[in-house]
């Protein structure tokens, strides 16, 4: 698809969508692989106690492709919950994908490919796909960020398959310890994740998020995720205007 | 009530959520990605993440509920002295914090603590 001339010396190289997008395996491979195999390590094993069979479990993991959703339409279904509560539940637990694609998708502006798939993007994206392209991508020349993340994507998705494979398999066998560790170790990753962020206003969006979370969660439970985003964003962005203002910054 | 099948609730969840993601496109094919709009978003999307992130470690719900908040409060503080000394180092820190986390976990199994 490249509409680049090798020969040419004026314009750039041409784009190595294999090179990006093996990068992006590699990249996918290096930690967000394990992530995502982990928790849905976790995941398999609840779908297998709630009694529902494989296949339905790595259904969800591939279409609702977020855990928050995917838990919330487990338990609602595992106890008879009517089809529109089980939905809107399933929904909310997944809204973070909202504000996450409006602000990824500005990464591939330009790249046509990319505006062609854009609807695919938003599909196969997760929270751990979406961290590695907010902190590799912006680096990286435009035309090879589509085939990188589509490879950090790849790998992800395996991932989640064997992931939720393993854990239905695995369901009861494997000490509660172990269970208990590889779910507690992806929400672990992402603490140093967001604690490496480098942009002054998520800086300050992470520390207020993370301190009012919590506590927004206890007035909530149900509405806690979207009210700590809106709540704790306008703030940062506000706090963050203010910085910028000053004249010796 | 109507019956339901698993499949029917999968394929209502999977375009629920899909509506989220296709709502983001739309939105950002609209917007400035240097304006202040977009700035607004990415505030709004780090701290939901970072509330969501906290929000399962201290007040969890579902499996880490039967945990102490202190295992996970102890193996977060190691991973973040190993984050400091290794100049944040994420790997380095997570199976810090991982490790610590399935040691408090496996002594509390075994009956040692």
């Amino acid at each position: 698809m490249t509409e680049l001339t090798p020969e040419s010396p004026v314009t750039e190289p041409p784009v190595q969508n294999g090179k990006a997008f093996m990068a992006g395996i590699v990249a996918g491979i290096s930690m967000p692989f394990w992530m995502v195999l982990a928790s849905m390590i976790g995941f398999g094993s609840m779908v297998r106690t709630a009694g529902l069979s494989l296949d339905i479990g790595i259904g969800s993991t591939v279409g609702i492709w977020g855990l928050p959703g995917q838990v919330a339409m487990l338990e609602l279904f595992a106890i008879g919950a009517p089809l529109l509560a089980i939905v809107t539940a399933s929904s909310m637990a997944n809204l973070r994908f909202m504000p996450m694609s409006v602000v990824m998708m500005p990464m591939f502006n330009g790249d046509k490919r990319a505006h062609r798939w854009r609807y695919v993007i938003a599909q196969v994206m997760s929270i751990n796909i979406w961290s590695v392209t907010m902190s590799r991508c912006p680096e990286m020349p435009l035309m090879e960020r589509f085939p990188f993340y589509m490879g950090v994507s790849l790998a992800c998705g395996i991932g989640g398959v064997l992931g939720t494979a393993a854990g239905f398999v695995l369901a009861g066998t494997m000490p509660l310890y172990v269970t208990l560790s590889l779910v507690f170790l992806n929400p672990a990753y992402f603490v140093f994740v967001f604690s490496s962020v480098r942009a002054r206003n998520c800086i300050i969006a992470v520390v207020i998020g993370a301190v009012t979370g919590p506590l927004i969660h206890q007035i909530a439970p149900n509405w806690g995720v979207p009210i700590t985003g809106l709540v704790a964003g306008t703030a940062a962005f506000f706090l963050d205007r203010m910085f910028k203002a000053r004249p010796n910054d | 009530m109507i019956e339901q099948t698993p499949w029917l609730v999968l394929i209502c969840c999977i375009l629920a959520t899909f509506f989220w993601r296709a709502l983001g496109v739309a939105v950002a094919s609209h917007i400035d990605a240097n304006g202040p709009v977009f700035q607004w978003f990415s505030c709004v999307a780090y701290a939901m993440l970072a509330g969501l992130i906290t929000r399962i470690l201290l007040l969890p719900v579902g499996t880490l509920e039967q945990t102490p908040t202190f295992d996970r409060v102890v193996a977060m503080v190691s991973g973040f002295v190993v984050f400091i000394i290794f100049k944040r180092n994420v790997v380095a820190a997570t199976v810090t914090a991982f490790m610590v986390f399935l040691a408090l976990a496996a002594l509390r199994q075994t009956g040692s603590l």
